[in-house]
């Protein structure tokens, strides 16, 4: 593949978003009952012991160190830990363990194969609709990329749409990745909208005119808001709300799309804005005196670094490219890998995100051992181990307003866990069992298939397609 | 001037005007039986290298790891570099004459200069806007006559980032994978210079790219032009190899009337003097052109991207083609579907050369990490491949599929003083280059600003000299 054919891919994709806490909560209950198929040990109740314990919370790892979990949810982690008689116990010898990698910004289950477009519905260049797109109707948990993903230690993530006929993309949704499925996605948990390069492109040729088309969307879901008949129920999701009298007339958005964007205008859903270069970070955090409500999360950053201050203020959050330091546009001139410790050092909330195209979600830990490295090089700034698992554990689940349910070992979430055979940021190591509340999981997919296949590429006493 | 003459010396290149105008070495095409005054006669190597290595003092690196590039792995060595070549490698053992500059080595590893077979630096630099998009000359399926040297922007920023984040010194720049055939190929050294030409590997052979699958007949057959199918693709190579040796066939009796650029190409792939580098995912697809190759006389060197490889491992070591591959890309398209992490590993376990190739500005400041990302896959499934030989992967290895090996690729004595000292095990995540030497001048070090480039893009722009 051509470096133009993936930068024009990764321009379409690199979106992102992420949302904060929307007002439908995660219902408490909802993920032990799907888990119907069998899995290997029963009822999420386990140990492991004598392991190196990460928390995820930005701590060091803890040598010698236990997990327990017991009806699918953490009890506790770290050392001094009693397990209680007839608790399975896993010997955690020589090994590593971590909460599940959680990655906020993917296309997970939205697509088979990147190019095949017959089945990817991560974009949708002609669609009636924009703002309203909801994705959780259609991701599939039998893509391929999920059992990949989870094999790699990843259990939850935000699943964005792409930004292909407007400056909003749609709704993002948060899944987890369990084999055990099928599992409800949150819906709607964020919205996303392109205002850099990609927006002024979509908005037809400027960030002038994308800028004005994102306030006018404002403006139009507001005035929608309060002119429409409306209830509690519907908050989470005014698109199937009743139109009432006098709704607007020179209205540029269909009536779905303003009322999707109701709970963005309102601050009840997150706005995951795509902006890479320091003024157009400077431009977003200026919609805030006309919207006030408005909850951002800033996707990309490249240049973060250089306003690190202004977002630490604003305390608004990121999900940064992580190692991005060419200027590959106009708008990332002064990427360096540096920036997501920069804007940490700051006092930015920063996750890694942007996790498309070649950089799937299966590489953020090589992404954070990166950071881990970078910095021992004079002149850089990087993240300690603590810091740079939290980037793809807690931190993308408190951006996606999930930090109540899953991100860390703390007491009380969900037991997604993955066993590692060495130091997780590592290239060279790998989960070696993975766990999503509590149940274990499959690591089977269709690249370990081909694995046992080809172990000799020589056929045998038949053809390999009967192996 | 001397482009007007340059280009006046192509349209009427008589042996007359090119010695008047003193720019050329002797022709050696075209001689064997001229007609006088018509046989048309041309130079082997119109556009050579002006690189000249940079001084840098003698030096020594003592009680590193070292990774010698062929696979062997010496523990508290030394090596030695003076005047641009590598002087000496061995143990503790080894007397550091005097006048050499000793560093500490200790709990660093040193290697040779990193090489990337597979790079697009300088042909679609960054920034990545339309008028920096000179790698792929898509408007006709083959296109053998285009170099890529006369597309490469000397001044790309990506060519500072593999320096001083990958430790690479040496990389092919190879035109797209639109075309069938898509031109040549040129290697590099990583010094930024004013000119391509300044850049450019003195001695490296020309490779030229070719590509099955489906870019090209997705591009034409997009066109409703061929090809448009798999079996398009092979008949207009085939084709296109026909005519190659016809023209090869009167090139070698002096017997052609007219020049032909892109067959010159083609010949000289057929004369063995230009090797194939052959963008192919697929099995199947590499073993059509195994065969192709046997059928017209012409030797592929390297498949890249070869995420298939590992299904074919016996058939590409039988047949000496290395596999120039990502560690673990996978499902960004149909023919990328089957691409799984164990790859290398298994190809190593079949006895077949492995490359471990970037195609990408960002790839290409991690082939160590995704060498070692490929290992690990195959320990995890019983293959064990020591930490030498991963290293061969982005190495030795590649110089051989350059025909540089006999200059750079591992810390031999007389090769080009080429090295990197990481401040950890390169197969660590955790490491990065601390000093990069490109012949024996020390062109990055990490504690130095001064030793570290930025390109002309960069000046007075965000970022400038930024630790990137």
């Amino acid at each position: 593949m051509s470096r133009a054919q993936r930068s024009l891919l990764g321009l379409v994709l690199l979106i992102a978003a992420l949302p904060t806490m929307l007002a439908a909560a995660p219902e408490p209950g909802s993920s032990a009952a799907r888990h119907s198929a069998p899995v290997r040990l029963p009822s999420g109740d386990f140990a492991i012991a004598n392991a190196t314990v990460a928390i995820g919370d930005g701590s060091a790892p803890i040598p010698g160190g236990s997990v327990l979990v017991r009806g699918g949810k953490i009890v506790a982690a770290g050392t001094g830990i009693a397990i209680p008689p007839g608790v399975p116990v896993i010997d955690g010898t020589g090994k590593w363990v971590t909460p599940g990698l959680v990655i906020a910004m993917t296309d997970l289950g939205l697509l088979d194969v990147g190019d095949v477009d017959e089945s990817n519905d991560s974009a949708a260049g002609t669609a009636r609709f924009n703002a309203a797109l909801d994705v959780s109707v259609a991701i599939d948990p039998d893509a391929p990329a999920i059992a990949i993903s989870r094999a790699s230690g990843i259990t939850r993530a935000g699943v964005a749409p792409s930004a292909a006929n407007a400056i909003f993309a749609g709704q993002g949704a948060v899944i987890d990745l369990a084999e055990t499925g099928p599992t409800a996605p949150r819906p709607r948990a964020f919205q996303v909208v392109e205002l850099g390069e990609r927006g002024a492109e979509l908005a037809g040729g400027s960030r002038v005119a994308a800028q004005a088309l994102l306030r006018n969307a404002l403006r139009e879901a507001r005035e929608l808001d309060r002119k429409m008949v409306s209830s509690k129920a519907l908050a989470a999701d005014p698109r199937m709300a009743e139109a009432g009298p006098g709704q607007a007339s020179d209205g540029l958005l269909t009536r779905f799309d303003a009322a999707a964007l109701i709970p963005v205008v309102a601050g009840r859903q997150a706005l995951f804005v795509h902006v890479e270069r320091a003024a157009d970070i400077r431009a977003v955090l200026a919609l805030k005196a006309e919207f006030p409500a408005l909850r951002f999360v800033i996707v990309g950053a490249a240049e973060g670094w250089r306003v690190a201050s202004e977002l630490a203020a604003a305390r608004v959050p990121v999900l940064a490219g992580g190692l991005a330091d060419l200027p590959d546009r106009f708008e990332l001139l002064a990427a360096t890998q540096s920036n997501v410790g920069r804007m940490t050092a700051a006092g930015v909330k920063v996750g890694l995100g942007g996790f498309f195209d070649g950089d799937q979600p299966r590489h953020a830990a090589q992404f954070a051992g990166n950071l881990v490295g970078l910095a021992r090089v004079p002149g850089a700034t990087g993240l300690t181990w603590g810091q740079a698992l939290a980037a793809i554990t807690s931190i993308p689940a408190d951006i996606l307003g999930e930090s109540a349910s899953f991100g860390s070992l703390r007491t009380g979430l969900s037991g997604d866990l993955a066993l590692w055979d060495g130091d997780p940021l590592e290239v060279s190591s790998a989960p070696i069992t993975i766990f999503i509340d509590g149940m274990e999981q499959s690591l089977v997919s269709h690249q370990s298939r081909l694995r046992k296949r080809y172990r000799r590429p020589q056929e045998g006493s038949l053809p390999k397609a009967y192996e | 001037m001397i482009h007007f003459f340059r280009s006046l010396a192509f349209r009427s290149p008589t042996l007359k005007t090119l010695a008047v105008l003193g720019l050329f070495a002797p022709a050696t095409h075209g001689m064997a039986a001229p007609k006088a005054g018509t046989a048309p006669v041309w130079q082997e190597n119109p556009y050579p290298s002006t690189y000249k290595p940079y001084p840098g003092e003698p030096v020594a690196i003592v009680g590193a790891t070292v990774f010698d590039g062929t696979g062997a792995e010496i523990p508290g060595g030394v090596v030695l570099v003076r005047e641009g070549k590598v002087v000496a490698v061995g143990d503790a053992k080894l007397a550091v004459p005097e006048g050499y500059r000793s560093i500490d080595g200790k709990d660093k590893y040193v290697t040779p200069g990193v090489i990337d077979i597979h790079s697009h630096l300088g042909v679609y630099a960054s920034p990545g806007v339309p008028a920096h998009a000179d790698g792929n000359e898509a408007t006709a399926p083959t296109t053998p006559e285009v170099w890529a040297e006369h597309s490469v922007w000397p001044q790309d920023p990506g060519f500072s980032r593999a320096l001083t984040n990958g430790g690479v010194t040496a990389m092919q720049i190879l035109p797209g994978s639109a075309n069938l055939i898509g031109g040549r190929s040129v290697v590099l050294k990583n010094v930024y210079a004013r000119t391509v030409q300044g850049m450019k590997f003195p001695g490296a052979p020309y490779g030229m790219k070719m590509a099955c699958g489906e870019n090209p007949k997705r591009v034409y057959g997009d066109r409703n032009q061929m090809p448009s199918t798999r079996m398009g693709n092979m008949a207009v190579d085939r084709q296109t190899w026909i005519k190659a040796a016809e023209y090869r066939k009167k090139r070698a009796g002096g017997n052609l009337d007219e020049r032909d650029l892109a067959n010159d190409t083609l010949a000289d792939v057929l004369d063995g003097k230009i090797l194939v580098q052959n963008h192919c995912y697929r099995a199947d697809e590499m073993a059509q052109v195994i065969d192709m190759a046997k059928e017209f006389g012409y030797k592929v060197t390297a498949f890249h991207h070869a995420v298939e490889a590992y299904k074919i491992g016996d058939l590409l070591r039988e047949n000496g083609i290395c596999s120039a591959i990502w560690a673990d890309w996978w499902g960004f398209k149909m023919e990328a579907f089957d691409g799984i992490p164990e790859n290398a590993a298994l190809l190593a376990d079949a006895g077949a050369c492995v490359i471990i190739h970037s195609d990408d500005a960002n790839g290409i400041q991690r082939l160590n990490q995704e060498a070692a990302n490929a290992r690990a896959a195959g320990k995890r499934m019983g293959i064990i491949i020591p930490d030498g030989q991963v290293i061969s992967w982005i190495t030795l290895n590649p110089a051989r599929a350059l025909g540089v090996d006999q200059q750079t690729g591992s810390l031999a004595p007389g090769k080009m003083g080429d090295m990197v000292l990481w401040n950890a095990n390169p197969l660590s995540v955790y490491a990065r280059p601390e000093k990069v030497w490109v012949d024996g001048a020390l062109l990055f070090d990490s504690a130095d600003p001064a030793r570290r480039p930025v390109s002309d893009f960069e000046l007075g722009l965000p970022g400038e000299g930024d630790v990137k």
